[in-house]
């Protein structure tokens, strides 16, 4: 029981900072440009399946560079000739153009790598048990996935707040008129934002594919959930995107390993449920099964009580 | 006699900051009341008010003598008050004669029906023409209205609001960015369309003011100065100091 | 003062413009009613009738969209649990119907699926439609994916992996009127989509549906008006998800199985492809965008596997370049048209489209030798496209289809701006210079 808690808890961690690795440039993006971007969920794909061929053909490490490099040169072309000129249209016509990319990047993916998944293995030197405790192990490589993600926090943390950049960025976060006004370029602080904000999705999806598995579906998996982050944690809100970040991928972890379901409690408790009624499935299932769903459950719920999110302070 | 719209010790303040300090003011129905005073003193913060917009931080707002305080804009709309904007606040891609016939929808009874075929219905359709009648705006009834004019879409913001049959009409600054002869059009709009109504409007120029308004209301810092006749509100040194800024002292 | 016309002349003379004005009303309509009933007839391949079965499904469906998106400025990423919805209760109601519990002739089916929507919509929809724009569109993908996983945990209404499935011949009949072969089929699907479509077009033109469109084009100064934007939202959901729920019952008839798929991101997807392409701001444009991207969907995939591919970049040029989808760039045509210098055009468009021929057809050709050697078995070494072999481990029709599709890119650039510039100078008020 303790060792479940334990590595349930170190596991969500580890999802929740690649959650927010993902979510922070989501909300970047989207507190900058009013665009929720569908593609993001995208370049962290373009990301993993980079370091997948990079990785068996000149090695991990340099995939750590290379492929957020690439991702982000690409996001910033998508930004300057594609959501520019959409931006125009409206929020409604940038959110579908964004969706159009997302489309085109998961039919591209399939098109180059074809639609089985892709064996991206964890990288030899990681591959090892970090330390034992309570029966089971904690491998290497999550320890360095937790790595990356807090130096990429504290990277974030450091340029917003310690360098000038950092605040023309903050400032164009919530006044991006007055800061064109003194004489910055704004649009190219966008493209910026959004080529950063896509290399830092590649990252996540380079370090994180070995763990979450590489395949056509993963930006529509993981692309859901960021979206669920991204708007608990309240709209252009970096604060609340850690702390949703975590609050999910600790909530997802501990779901997935709970095997109990609403008709063994009861049993336990002495009740006796009808099994083939119509609403057996009501007592069969589990906690596990349910978990896909529990993000969503969460995002309908607070949308409904708080439409700001827990943090945030706009709703568009 | 019932006040047409009366505010009761009114305070709103955004975050910490007061912007209406106590405003006790009643409009009396049927006359044409203008609201003054220097940018920044709460104009239209105090029509967001009445209207709905905003909820007061604390103060009653009645509307006919029945307590509105706290209610939805259609809710107010609903009780026979309607506003204009100072910004405006048309449906751009309706045409000019659909922008009428929006506004006239709701007092004729139709509500939310999916029953009825609106261009079937004869008494949209006359009552919509005889405000564009009164805009001048027929000639254009079927461009949309994003495409109008700066000085037709004030007219046809104007239609908007009266096209109801509401007896409170609220403007918020009716003709600004017009030019003299525009202004004269509106001005004649104006009186035309409130002829037997309570109007309110906030309002700069003014001419305007002096030529439309039986009594102005003075605003300036969430508070009202002055409540009286036009001659009465030009004499006052008080309205004086507060455009204009006390008398330098000399030597 | 002339004294009035016999009475006997008036309800004569009165009657001709009574009769012009009624045909102009409501022509467009009884002509797409021939059209649509002589359809099999003309068509005679034996793929095409299911393909036009798919075809009006997706046009209720499309259409019930729009009246969220184009009509009422609500972004749905989640519409097909609506649909999916809809198709599932009616699956139920045809296997109850099948097993006599409950009189349903088949041909009713879709006002089953129609109601299921209907209920789902005012459930869902009382919590989706207090905000509009980006919330509404997170809400809206929270809930299509909380129903799609559902569909995995609750067997006993989606059964699961395999689905529900139904028999259509097995429901008692009505009228007489069998509903087993496809045409027969077709036959329900176009009386309930040109049903379907009048009610939403009269809808559209209710007092309700004009103040969808003012609640679309500034929420705030409808609620001046007396209107609340979330009721008028709200109704407007419900209206879209008893459409939506119609077509599902329409596909539960054709393709007697229902599966969580149906209900899925991918379907959302789909019906917003289609809507946006075919124009969101006119009443015909879902019309348009459903029978197109059907067309290429079961077309072009018996051709290629890539479809959704050329779909997407067909998607993505329509956001860029013409936002206003297919009616609108005919509309746009209507002034030129009617000016009879259509003729004009005529040269200019042809080149252009020539042009863009042969550059997709280069880069088509790669992109679909890329698939083949990404996908083939490692000995292969030649395709067919289109019939023509291609020898792909050669490096002639590599070569070939970049210079195709080069050529094709330097002569738009040349074309493309010279058709632009006719059509405005064709568009000019005055008439050509």
């Amino acid at each position: 029981m303790l060792s479940l808690v334990f590595f349930s808890l170190l596991n969500g961690l580890v999802f929740g900072l690649l959650l927010f690795m993902l979510s922070s440039g989501l909300t970047l993006i989207f507190g900058m440009m009013g665009v929720l971007n569908f593609a993001h969920a995208g370049f962290y794909m373009l990301g993993a399946y980079l370091g997948y061929t990079m990785s068996i053909t000149v090695g991990f490490w340099p995939a750590l560079v290379v492929a957020p490099l690439a991702v982000g040169a690409l996001g910033a072309v998508v930004e300057r000739f594609g959501l520019r000129r959409v931006h125009r249209f409206g929020h409604v016509a940038e959110l579908i153009f964004t969706f159009g990319v997302a489309v085109l990047i998961e039919e591209v993916v399939q098109l180059v790598w074809g639609r089985p998944a892709k064996s991206y293995v964890v990288p030899a030197a990681l591959d090892f048990p970090l330390f034992q405790v309570f029966q089971g192990s904690f491998p290497a490589y999550k320890a360095f996935m937790l790595g990356i993600s807090v130096a990429i926090f504290a990277f974030l943390v450091a340029v917003f707040t310690r360098t000038r950049a950092g605040l023309v960025i903050q400032a164009s976060l919530t006044h991006p008129g007055m800061v064109a006004m003194l004489g910055h370029n704004v649009p190219r602080v966008f493209m910026v934002v959004f080529g950063v904000g896509s290399a830092l999705a590649a990252l996540a999806g380079v370090i994180a594919g070995p763990v979450l598995g590489t395949f056509p579906g993963m930006a529509q998996v993981l692309g859901s959930i960021v979206f669920v982050v991204v708007v608990i944690g309240g709209l252009g809100s970096l604060a609340g995107a850690f702390v949703a970040s975590l609050l999910i991928g600790v909530i997802q972890t501990f779901a997935v390993a709970i095997n109990v379901s609403l008709g063994s409690t009861l049993a336990s408790l002495g009740i006796q449920v009808d099994a083939t009624g119509p609403f057996q499935d009501l007592w069969r299932v589990t906690v596990a099964q349910v978990a896909p769903i529990l993000p969503y459950l969460l995002l309908v719920l607070i949308l409904i009580v708080r439409p700001t999110g827990l943090f945030g302070t706009r709703e568009t | 006699m019932t006040p047409a719209v009366e505010l009761i010790d009114v305070h709103k303040a955004f975050g910490r900051t007061p912007i209406i300090r106590g405003v006790t003011l009643a409009v009396e129905a049927g006359t044409r009341q203008a609201l003054i005073g220097p940018n920044g003193a709460g104009k239209s913060t105090l029509f967001n008010l009445i209207t709905g917009k905003y909820p007061v931080s604390s103060g009653r707002i009645r509307l006919k003598g029945e307590d509105v305080t706290g209610r939805r804009p259609y809710e107010i709309n609903r009780r026979g008050l309607s506003r204009s904007f100072q910004v405006t606040n048309i449906f751009p891609w309706l045409s000019v004669y659909e922008n009428v016939r929006c506004g006239v929808l709701w007092s004729l009874g139709y509500r939310y029906s999916f029953w009825h075929r609106v261009d079937a219905a004869r008494d949209a359709h006359e009552r919509t023409e005889t405000v564009l009648e009164q805009l001048h705006l027929a000639a254009r009834r079927h461009v949309p209205a994003g495409v109008l004019s700066y000085a037709e879409q004030r007219a046809l913001e104007i239609g908007i609001t009266i096209a109801g049959g509401a007896d409170v009409i609220l403007l918020d600054e009716p003709t600004s960015g017009m030019s003299r002869s525009e202004t004269e059009q509106v001005v004649q709009l104006i009186r035309q369309v409130t002829a037997g109504k309570t109007l309110l409007m906030v309002e700069h120029d003014m001419s305007v003011v002096f030529d439309l308004a039986d009594r102005i209301a003075v605003l300036v810092y969430g508070q009202v100065i002055a409540h009286d006749t036009p001659e009465r509100i030009r004499a006052s040194t008080a309205v004086q100091e507060a455009y204009l800024g006390a008398p330098a002292r000399v030597g | 003062m002339s004294a009035p016309a016999p009475a006997a002349a008036r309800p004569v003379a009165a009657a001709a413009p009574a009769r012009a004005r009624w045909l102009r009303r409501y022509g467009v309509w009884l002509a797409a009613a021939v059209v649509v009933a002589a359809l099999p007839h003309v068509a005679r391949t034996p793929a095409a009738v299911p393909v036009m079965n798919q075809m009006g499904i997706a046009v209720v469906f499309a259409l019930s969209y729009n009246m969220l998106l184009g009509q009422g400025g609500m972004l749905s990423f989640g519409h097909a649990v609506y649909f999916g919805l809809g198709g599932f209760i009616a699956a139920h109601a045809l296997n109850l119907a099948g097993r006599g519990a409950v009189y349903l002739p088949a041909p009713l089916l879709p006002l089953v699926g129609g109601l299921g929507g209907l209920a789902f919509a005012v459930l869902f929809g009382s919590v989706s439609t207090r905000r509009a724009g980006t919330v509404f569109a997170m809400i809206s993908l929270g809930i299509g994916e909380m129903m799609a996983a559902s569909s995995l945990i609750v067997d006993r209404f989606f059964g699961g992996e395999e689905g529900i499935t139904a028999n259509r011949a097995k429901a008692p009949l009505l009228l007489g009127l069998p509903v087993t072969t496809d045409q027969q089929v077709y036959y329900l699907i176009a009386f309930w989509a040109l049903l379907a479509t009048v009610l939403m077009y009269a809808f559209s033109r209710t007092p309700l549906g004009r103040m969808a469109n003012a609640v679309r084009d500034n929420p705030e100064r409808a609620e001046f008006v007396g209107y609340s934007a979330q009721w008028v939202r709200f109704l407007s959901f419900c209206a879209a998800g008893f459409f939506a729920g119609v077509a599902g019952g329409l596909f539960a008839v054709n393709y007697e199985i229902l599966t969580g798929a149906n209900m899925g991101a991918a379907a959302s997807g789909a019906v917003l492809l289609m809507t946006y392409i075919g124009g969101i701001g006119y009443f015909a444009g879902p019309i348009l965008g459903a029978i197109v991207f059907t067309f290429l969907q079961s077309m072009l995939s018996d051709y290629t596997s890539l479809w959704l591919l050329y779909v997407g970049v067909i998607f993505l040029a329509a956001v860029l370049f013409a936002p206003m989808g297919l009616a609108g760039v005919l509309a746009m045509h209507g002034p030129v048209w009617r000016a009879r210098r259509a003729g004009r055009l005529v040269g200019p468009y042809l080149a252009a489209a020539l042009a863009a021929l042969v550059a997709i057809a280069g880069v088509v050709g790669l992109l679909e030798m890329v698939h083949f050697v990404v996908v083939a078995p490692a000995g292969a070494a030649s395709m067919r496209l289109l019939g023509l072999p291609l020898a792909v481990r050669a490096a002639w029709p590599w070569l070939g289809f970049i210079a195709l599709a080069v050529t094709g890119a330097v002569a738009l650039r040349r074309a493309g701006p010279r058709a632009a510039a006719a059509f405005a100078e064709a568009s000019r008020p005055g008439g050509p210079r």
